[in-house]
């Protein structure tokens, strides 16, 4: 039996969350093949580029520039038979795409899989990451939902996968339409693949404060992220929420500013390699996983920090 | 029109589960139960929808034991109509609750279910796309607004890169995201009233669902700790922490 990974992608590129699958898929010790959905061939060349993959599964039409759960998960159903391990990224693609054909091939999916130990057992945060929960699983095939922090990424050149063009089926009947997309206009790097982010809080008070984060994260090549609070409160845009119901990150360098440490904040960036904790109460529990904590108003600090970074 | 809105009762959002003392399984004991938050929402949702004259019936549902009833007592004083309380002792996993959840929507065909995207207990994000699935609907995940129009509910959704919108054909599934709304509190005359509606008790067995234990728990621990760091006086010494000691900058 084979494992197939979900790609996720822009219609462009390859997004680096595929590249954690892949790698997480290939400690499965089992023979890879990828199934793309894209309106675009230029993704299935560059998927079938990845390292340890066999082939790409290639679904290329105009109904898939934009994704709608219900085509995909058709897509994967047709080729369902060959594979026992169905993977994709827990980013919100992931997370609308893997429940609804899990459910019509009858597996219980397994969500934001942290470690696989072997091919039954799991290891997965629940309640926020305030516990780690292993999980074996009975069923002959299985669905898994990676949270791709928790993994290395799969070189995206080293592959050469036997590309293989699949029969498209009609879908006059579709039941539901894509109007449009607001995508949040950035240079910087996205939030859940920066080797730098810089989180506000609510500490940060209001929308325009926010931006006083804008000069660093430009200096440093950083992504810019929000606490739920802050992103409650109406200071950032839901996109930028990291913890429990936001993005999971792990970079380099996470600087909390504002940020208390509720721990479904601290779910989302605890896996960071260093931690910067910038806050006015030092009695904040973001101190305590914080490698560097300063104590100060953030309204001094981070115009200070900008000038001499 | 009727909107169906089925909940979860689960730890208190402010409460830190930890696990039990043989690390077989979490420690529930003592601990503040309510209204899974992004059910909340999804209770606010259908019922300002009612409010605003777009449909006649908000019926609530839940799957669980006895206690479970605080829970729909609770949506009943917010608002919803009616509850349905399918009981059981032990609790499902997902997969098991969409198919319990098409049992009550083939009984109830209502038009619209609103629901939340996750429970915050075991995160898994799974039951509104797998009931979708199951029932051959349209599903809109992720809600950030929801607007009906005749036949058709258009919903925005919270996507990684900003905000996608999508048009469903109705019947259809939507599960709520945060900023769909901020719920209501329940006012003290609607908790007396909420007394007095219908709570419809179904038991589980009832229901000719197969229900399989598919995936088991083996183990729940806490996380590793990360070590507290040390506190810098100034933003000099931060820099220069963070480049010759982290060495994360240059």
């Amino acid at each position: 039996m084979k494992t197939l990974v979900l790609v996720e992608h822009d219609n462009a590129e390859v997004a680096a969350a595929t590249l954690s699958t892949v790698k997480a898929a290939s400690s499965l010790g089992q023979e890879i093949d990828l199934l793309v959905t894209t309106s675009s061939q230029d993704v299935v060349q560059k998927a079938s580029k990845i390292e340890g993959v066999s082939k790409v599964l290639s679904f290329v039409d105009g109904q898939f520039g934009n994704e709608i759960a219900e085509d995909i998960a058709e897509c994967v159903v047709q080729v369902a038979n060959d594979y026992n391990f169905f993977l994709a990224s827990s980013s919100t693609t992931g997370k609308n795409n893997l429940p609804r054909f899990a459910a019509l091939l009858d597996i219980q999916q397994i969500s934001e899989v942290i470690e696989i130990i072997d091919k039954t057992t799991f290891k997965k945060p629940i309640y926020a990451g305030a516990c780690i929960a292993t999980v074996k699983t009975n069923q002959e095939k299985n669905v898994l939902s990676i949270r791709t922090t928790a993994f290395d990424k799969a070189s995206a050149e080293s592959g050469n996968a036997e590309i293989v063009e699949m029969p498209l089926t009609d879908t006059s009947s579709k039941k539901s339409a894509f109007v449009k997309n607001e995508l949040t206009e950035s240079d910087r790097p996205e939030l859940t693949s920066a080797d730098i982010v810089i989180s506000g809080g609510r500490g940060m008070q209001d929308a325009d404060n926010f931006k006083l984060l804008d000069g660093i994260a430009s200096k440093l090549n950083a992504a810019v992220g929000a606490s739920r609070a802050a992103v409650d409160s109406g200071f950032a845009p839901n996109d930028y929420q990291v913890g429990q119901t936001g993005k999971s990150v792990a970079p380099n360098l996470y600087i909390a500013v504002g940020i208390s440490g509720a721990i479904q904040h601290l779910a989302g960036m605890k896996d960071s390699k260093t931690i910067v904790a910038i806050n006015k109460d030092e009695e904040a529990p973001i101190f305590k996983v914080a490698d560097y904590g300063l104590v100060g108003d953030l309204f001094e600090v981070l115009p200070e920090l900008e000038s001499k970074l | 029109m009727k909107i169906l809105v089925p909940i979860k009762r689960v730890n208190d959002y402010n409460v830190k589960v930890r696990p039990n003392q043989s690390n077989t399984d979490v420690d529930l004991s003592n601990v503040k139960m309510a209204v899974n938050p992004f059910c909340e929402i999804a209770i606010e949702e259908a019922i300002r929808i009612k409010e605003s004259g777009n449909a006649d019936e908000v019926v609530v549902v839940t799957v669980g034991d006895e206690k479970h009833q605080e829970q729909l007592r609770t949506a009943l004083a917010l608002g919803a109509d009616r509850a349905i309380h399918v009981k059981t002792e032990n609790p499902l996993q997902p997969l098991d609750v969409a198919k319990v959840l098409v049992k009550v929507f083939e009984k109830e065909l209502p038009e619209l279910v609103l629901m939340g995207k996750q429970g915050i207990d075991g995160d898994h994000n799974q039951t509104g796309q797998m009931l979708a699935a199951m029932l051959g609907l349209p599903q809109a995940t992720f809600a950030s607004k929801v607007e009906l129009q005749s036949g058709i509910v258009e919903v925005t959704r919270e996507i990684d890169g900003g905000l996608e919108t999508l048009k469903a054909e109705l019947p259809a599934i939507v599960t709520t995201d945060l900023r769909l709304n901020e719920p209501r509190y329940a006012s003290l005359p609607n908790i007396m009233k909420a007394k007095r509606k219908p709570i419809d008790e179904l038991d589980l067995g009832a229901l000719a669902v197969s229900l399989e234990n598919r995936v088991e728990l083996v183990a729940v621990e806490s996380p590793a700790e990360r070590q507290e760091g040390v506190k810098v006086e100034s933003v000099d010494e931060l820099v220069d922490k963070l480049k010759n000691e982290a060495k994360v900058i240059e």
